[in-house]
């Protein structure tokens, strides 16, 4: 075995977010070296700097043991680096041919001998695709097939799977573990990023555990369990962001929904938020929570199931429907579906109740709307110069605040929030959840959907574990610790039965 | 720490430049080439001659204008103003002509057939989610059709039934082309609903973040429709007031003037992404065009540099408002 790569003390700033904060990671010819961590912990971002997609802000990159600076992905691939990124790569419209020699097509070009040696790489991986066909005609394992074909389509020394068997049936996740033991036994070192900690365990040398953008230990996989992998993973205290609880009166069930079907990731989804009750969803990203809350707003259409708004049948054609009913939605992408970034504040708030502040003539009566909103921001400490400066000019967490705002003004009873906190500094993270709170004093049906486990636990009555489109489990306070919440969601079994 | 004043303060002064280049560069524009215009040629700041270019902008760039900037307001585009001003040129002749009807009977039924055109481009854009430019596009062939098929490719006088249109457009008020009247209470119907109403507002923010003010459980598609459909019946008024003017529907009314509208609003800081545009300099913006048309008449610039000309102003006109920002995203 010689060494492949070796990063040292890597950091890596966005902004005055810390992503990668010295990290050593190296990398062996013919092993595989697992990367785990929780969303967020910096594996991608690390594996972005190893393929030469963003300089590290310092740190040193030794590949092949000479000290490098990879500038940019051709540099990374010209020292024989391929990274199967989760989303993939591909043109869509192009055939899968073209595809996987898409570096290199120039000039003229011959079709036929590109087809026979696209079938040819194809076959060596164990499957049968035909080269001519449109990647966008694929299923997504096939796809991911052709990714694969195109990093071999090139000498290849190291290869990066970010989270390859996410999207895979357990059939084909069998066969990307046969190509990866033959890319192996050929001395190609393999970086294999996923959640799926028994694949981990059957599948690699060595487990690096990453959390909050360091490293937590390097061990080979044989010393390693799940239950210490996990424990590993998790496991912080958490300032004293949140705000006392006090006695809340917890009403008659406000939103209940029933059996909800709707595409891959909402398959048969049962559950009810009571009058007071603040409800977590947890799970990993891509489990299906954030479609579960699109599909109760209307903003995805349900297959079949039922939503009930106090004990009543609603059907939420869209998301006007939802906010007539009294739903409102707080969007994980603030920028992109919660607020109207050019436009002023004024204008963002009142836009889900714009009646509120309309005469008959469909006039807007400004004086009304400018002291609504006014009171508004002055209740929900929304820090802006004026109310009609643009919410672009606003940080993270005052835009946030101007997305409640416009909650408040609609008025609805049921409110569902999806990562409410993201992007947000502590400051605005604390208050934020001081108006989840008072909601829920009001007699609102709260649901939180976050990604930051302590969130969940320092905000939630219960919190319902989500994975691959279904509850998983159910967590209540006295049980709540992320080895429980983490497992229900990666495996579907607590290792703790009484939390099941 | 005041560090959220500080940034507030910082920004703001980053962008007075651009905001002021956004808000005023059109007026600018419009001033510079009032000056040269007056300087190049002495007959251009005569009454009848500005009486003139009022006529011009009304009856081709001005009236569409207003549509044309409520559809780019919502990130779409509509070919179609042409087209539909010459159907609506060639039906208000044949409705006064053919069919007999009456002068106000025949404006109603042609500015709803302008909107019945507005509308299935619209509607194809909004419910089926297709690109506005492919669909106006369809509508611009459609509605240029069905001009010369109903006037049969040859020109219909309006006759003596028409005698109270044709005065109309031939008619002064107060000593303003009646035309120009038309087209600048358009403009102001168009800026009070812009800037005061509801439907101003969300349409400016569809343009901005289409899916966010979907999330705020606003009906979308019945907004987008409602622009294309204002456009198509503003562009039927345009052909009204074109048939008023000679006394002729023709089918050939307005070929290119989509181009010239599109420039008028794009002059005028509209973002062609959507999400930015006024009024006021929209319609600066379409003075403009007809300025720079009527000078180079008075200087005697011969029809085919004319283009070339036209082309290069705006080129200069679209660096200014890349200055502002306004095309940039």
């Amino acid at each position: 075995m010689t060494e492949l790569a070796r990063l040292t003390a890597i950091a890596k700033s966005f902004g005055g977010v810390r992503a990668l904060r010295g990290v050593d990671f190296d990398l062996q010819s013919g092993e595989v070296h697992a990367l785990i961590g929780e969303n967020g912990a910096g594996k991608s971002t690390l594996m972005r700097v190893l393929g030469g997609e963003m300089p590290p802000s310092s740190g040193g990159i030794r590949i092949d043991g000479k000290t490098t600076e990879l500038h940019g992905p051709r540099a990374a691939r010209a020292h024989g680096i391929a990274i199967i990124h989760q989303e993939l790569a591909l043109a869509p419209d192009l055939s899968v041919a073209e595809n996987i020699f898409l570096g290199e097509l120039s000039g003229v070009i011959s079709w036929s001998a590109l087809r026979r040696r696209a079938a040819e790489l194809i076959a060596s991986l164990g499957f049968d695709i035909d080269p001519a066909r449109r990647v966008s005609s694929l299923a997504v394992a096939h796809q991911q097939v052709v990714e694969i074909a195109k990093a071999l389509s090139r000498k290849v020394k190291i290869i990066v799977f970010d989270e390859p068997t996410a999207v895979l049936s357990a059939q084909d996740a069998e066969r990307l573990h046969e190509i990866i033991g033959r890319l192996r036994a050929e001395g190609v070192g393999v970086v294999y990023i996923s959640h799926r900690l028994e694949e981990i365990l059957s599948i690699s040398d060595r487990v690096t555990v990453m959390k909050d953008g360091q490293v937590v230990a390097t061990k080979p996989a044989a010393e390693l369990t799940i239950d210490a992998m996990i424990r590993m993973m998790v496991g912080r205290p958490m300032a004293a962001l949140f705000p006392e609880k006090g006695p809340r009166t917890i009403g008659e069930e406000r939103l209940a929904v029933r059996d909800l079907q709707a595409g891959r990731l909402v398959r048969g989804v049962t559950f009810s938020v009571r009058a007071g009750e603040i409800v977590g969803l947890g799970g990993l990203v891509g489990s299906g929570r954030t479609e579960v809350a699109r599909v109760i707003f209307g903003a995805d259409p349900l297959e079949s199931g039922a939503i009930l708004l106090d004990g009543k049948e609603a059907k939420m054609r869209s998301p006007k429907d939802a906010v007539r009913a009294g739903v409102c939605l707080v969007p994980e992408d603030r920028k992109g579906q919660g607020v109207v970034l050019d436009a002023p504040i004024r204008i963002n708030a009142t836009m889900a109740r714009l009646s509120a502040v309309v005469n008959r003539f469909g006039f807007v009566r400004q004086a009304l709307e400018r002291k609504l909103v006014g009171d508004l921001a002055g209740s929900l400490k929304l820090k802006a110069s004026r109310i009609d400066a643009p919410v672009s000019t606003l940080s993270g967490g005052n835009q946030q605040k101007v997305v409640l705002a416009k909650w408040f003004h609609a008025g609805g009873n049921v409110i569902i929030l999806d990562e409410p906190t993201r992007g947000v500094d502590v400051g605005a993270k604390s208050e934020i959840y001081g108006i989840v709170l008072k909601l829920a004093e009001a007699g609102k049906a709260v649901l939180v959907i976050s990604s930051e486990h302590q969130e969940l636990f320092g905000l939630c009555d219960r919190i319902l574990v989500m994975g691959e489109g279904q509850l998983r489990g159910e967590l209540k306070p006295p049980d709540y610790s992320e080895e429980r919440l983490l497992s229900l969601a990666i495996s579907g079994s607590t290792l703790h039965q009484k939390a099941a | 720490m005041t560090t959220i004043s500080e940034r507030a303060a910082q920004s703001g002064r980053r962008f007075d430049f651009g905001t002021l280049l956004n808000r005023f560069g059109t007026l600018g524009i419009f001033v510079v080439l009032v000056v040269v215009a007056s300087l190049w040629s002495p007959s251009f700041l005569t009454q009848s001659n500005l009486l003139n270019v009022l006529r011009q902008v009304a009856s081709s760039a001005g009236v569409m204008a207003v549509g044309m900037l409520f559809v780019i307001l919502t990130r779409g585009i509509d070919l179609s103003v042409g087209s539909v001003a010459a159907l609506g040129c060639v039906l208000t002749a044949y409705f006064i002509s053919f069919s007999g009807h009456s002068v106000p009977t025949t404006i109603l039924l042609v500015i709803l057939s302008g909107a019945l055109c507005g509308a299935v481009t619209g509607g194809f854009v909004a419910y089926l989610k297709l690109p506005s430019f492919v669909m106006s596009l369809a509508m611009m062939a459609i509605a240029r059709g069905l001009s010369l098929i109903f006037s049969a490719g040859r020109p219909i006088s309006i006759g003596d039934g028409g005698q109270a249109l044709a005065d109309f457009g031939s008619g002064y008020l107060l000593g303003i082309p009646q035309p120009a009247i038309v087209m600048f209470a358009i403009f102001l119907v168009g800026g009070v609903v812009l800037n005061f109403t509801s439907f101003g507002r969300i349409i400016t923010a569809i343009g901005s973040n289409e899916e966010a003010v979907r999330l705020s459980g606003i009906a979308v598609p019945r907004y987008i429709l409602s622009v294309y459909v204002i456009s198509g019946a503003l562009a039927a008024v345009a052909g009204i007031i074109s048939t008023s003017r000679t006394g002729v529907g023709s089918a050939q009314v307005g070929v290119g003037a989509e181009l010239n509208v599109i420039a008028a609003v794009v002059i005028g800081g509209a973002s062609l992404m959507g999400g930015r545009g006024g009024v006021i300099n929209t319609l600066l913006g379409a003075l403009v065009m007809g300025i720079i048309a009527n000078i180079m008449n008075l200087a005697g610039v011969p029809g085919y540099d004319q283009q070339v000309y036209m082309g290069l102003i705006i080129v200069v006109a679209m660096l200014i408002q890349y200055g502002a920002g306004s095309l940039k995203r």
